[in-house]
């Protein structure tokens, strides 16, 4: 199993604020690894990195054994990762499959028939509702929409933000379990939760992010496990 | 990406064939109204510039509609389209070439110019957001009106001449094309309405493929939610610098037929009332609303002459009328009826479209642009 994604030393401010303090991980073909962490612990920042919205001073992020860290971000997305930004980000005005259509902007013409019918095979929901302005869909569809527009192009790695912001306990469900079927059909999947219990449970690998810097990494299992994790993130 | 973008075509050809129509007819009956003299003095000076003001508002909207960017500086886009259509104009005037090839020129030639100064100005302004944005499009907007100013141009027997002084060192034969604050004057008026008509045209046809287009699908992408948009690999940036310069360019076409349609043109025409006034036909007829804009500039360049009988009250009135105007389009019940009207007039389309329907209603009013 080769690494799709290695991430060495890190740092990256806001104006003065710290908020990335050298961090370090990779990710394997095929592999879920997640990041969890408490609000502000700079899991989401680690993302935007990663995907060119923002900058690291130092350090260096290598995504299939080129580097990518001064690469632009809209050239990142041709590359291969693809980005499920947090909350939701749809494009509000038009319909369901045009968002679909919209993910494959950089993609090859000819893979758009076969991967619409893909994520359409991944989201029976969606594939309902091809036709409806996606402004219009409940929060969990479009969650659902922002990972099936994301798969629209091939990604090698799926980023995604936390998916199961601000859904109810049974869409949350739903959304793992894509996320699980996603990951059997060989996606490799970056996944970053608040929701520490359900990512450590699909997780193949996790690290904890504290201020900025990463305190434990493990499997999925120890961690859930680890005392530590237990106290700070499940609640005894 | 051309085969969806084959299958999702063809709505919007219908769609863009019936403006060209509805375009057409207005055109043919105001023609056959004015042979028969029955297009009252004023109105008949007004055609031209209607139709400059329709081609202002449609490239303006692709900015503040389409791409979501407040612009206030359109008319310093005009400026230049008009003293570049001007000049062109003049320093042809003496090579016999008939007047239709050189507003052709004119035209071509003020669209480049003002589609380099809107890709030049688009660089900076949009790596800005929202109302900082709309500020510094203000500041240019003055900027250019105060570079034409100082711009003095003419031509002789040894050439043409261009400084920011007036003197130029003209022969005594020479003339003057572009005299600093006096801007230009004793300009052939070779524009006419037939020539607005098919700019008209040019522009509708320009502005509602492009909105087609995948380009124009990714500049809405852009508008509607950034985030998602540089998610999926956008470039934002490029988007946005399309739409600026090619409203710049549409501006700067409609700008030199404005030009070419007065014996003289003041540089101060351009200021930032005219760009306020171009903004009101797009808010008007609704933002991203091509139809609405047409309108909206049509009757808003009408109002003020139609209500010289007032006097003194005529600006009165005419914000009156504004005002009218803008609670009856936000009314919720008057909108509710005139969709229902124009349902029954034009029976609902097939299925596949659908879904379309909420979307359109949606931009009618323009509110959910932000």
């Amino acid at each position: 199993m080769g690494t799709v994604l290695t991430v060495r030393d890190i740092n990256v401010y806001y104006g003065a604020i710290h908020a990335i303090k050298g961090i370090s991980f990779d990710v394997n073909k095929g592999e879920i690894v997640t990041l969890i962490g408490a609000n502000g612990a700079g899991k989401s920042t680690t993302l935007h990195t990663i995907s060119g919205l923002l900058r690291s001073k130092t350090g260096d992020i290598e995504f299939l054994e080129s580097s990518i860290a001064r690469t632009p971000a809209h050239k990142i997305v041709a590359k291969g990762i693809s980005h499920v930004p947090e909350g939701r980000r749809i494009f509000q005005r038009m319909t369901v499959e045009e968002n679909l259509q919209m993910g494959a902007f950089v993609s090859k013409p000819e893979r758009i028939a076969h991967n619409l019918e893909y994520v359409y095979e991944q989201f029976p929901r969606l594939k309902e509702r091809t036709k409806q302005i996606a402004g219009t869909l409940s929060g969990g569809e479009q969650q659902m929409l922002a990972m099936g527009r994301a798969l629209m192009c091939d990604p090698r790695l799926l980023m995604l933000d936390e998916p199961s912001m601000g859904l109810a306990p049974i869409l949350v469900d739903q959304i793992f379990e894509i996320i699980q079927n996603l990951h059997k059909a060989g996606t490799t999947i970056l996944l970053v939760e608040q929701n520490a219990q359900m990512a450590l449970s699909v997780a193949d690998r996790a690290y904890v992010i504290e201020t900025g810097r990463i305190t434990l990494s493990g499997t999925g299992e120890e961690l859930a496990k680890s005392d530590e994790v237990r106290k700070a993130y499940l609640g005894g | 990406m051309k085969t969806f973008g084959k299958r999702k075509l063809s709505p919007y050809a219908k769609d863009s064939a019936i403006s060209y129509g509805l375009v057409t007819a207005a055109f043919v009956i105001v023609s056959i109204l004015n042979s028969m003299g029955l297009v009252s003095s004023s109105l008949q000076g007004q055609l031209v510039p209607i139709c400059c003001y329709i081609v202002m508002a449609v490239s303006l909207n692709l900015v503040v509609g389409i791409s979501g960017e407040l612009s206030l500086g359109h008319a310093g886009f005009m400026s230049v389209g008009a003293f570049t259509g001007i000049v062109i104009s003049g320093i042809l005037e003496t090579s016999g070439l008939p007047d239709v090839g050189r507003l052709i020129a004119a035209i071509l030639c003020g669209a480049i110019m003002a589609g380099v100064f809107g890709f030049l100005i688009g660089i900076p302004v949009l790596k800005l957001r929202g109302d900082y944005l709309a500020i510094v499009t203000l500041a240019f907007g003055e900027i250019i009106k105060n570079f034409m100013n100082i711009i003095y141009a003419g031509k002789d027997s040894t050439g043409f001449h261009l400084r920011t002084n007036p003197d130029l060192g003209l022969e005594p034969t020479g003339r003057m094309l572009l005299n600093g604050p006096m801007g230009a004057t004793q300009v052939q008026r070779i524009a006419s309405f037939t020539a607005g008509f098919i700019l008209v045209l040019v522009t509708l046809f320009i502005v509602q493929n492009l909105m087609n287009s995948k380009q124009g699908r990714a500049i809405m992408a852009c508008r509607d939610n950034r985030i998602a948009a540089e998610s999926i690999g956008l470039n934002v940036t490029k988007y946005k610098l399309m739409a600026f310069t090619v409203s710049a360019a549409l501006a700067g076409m409609g700008g030199a037929l404005f030009g070419l349609n007065y014996s003289t043109l003041l540089p101060i025409k351009f200021n930032f009332n005219t760009s306020v006034l171009i903004l009101v036909f797009v808010v008007l007829g609704g933002l991203g609303n091509i139809w609405g804009s047409i309108i909206a500039a049509t009757i808003l360049t009408i109002l003020p002459e139609a209500l010289r009988q007032f006097a003194d009250y005529r600006m009165l009135a005419y914000a009156i009328v504004l005002i009218l105007v803008m609670i009856a389009t936000y009314n919720p019940f008057l909108r509710s009826r005139v969709m229902m009207l124009r349902d029954k007039i034009i029976p609902k389309k097939d299925k596949p479209d659908e879904g379309r329907k909420p979307r359109t209603r949606r931009k009618k009013s323009g509110k959910e642009v932000g």
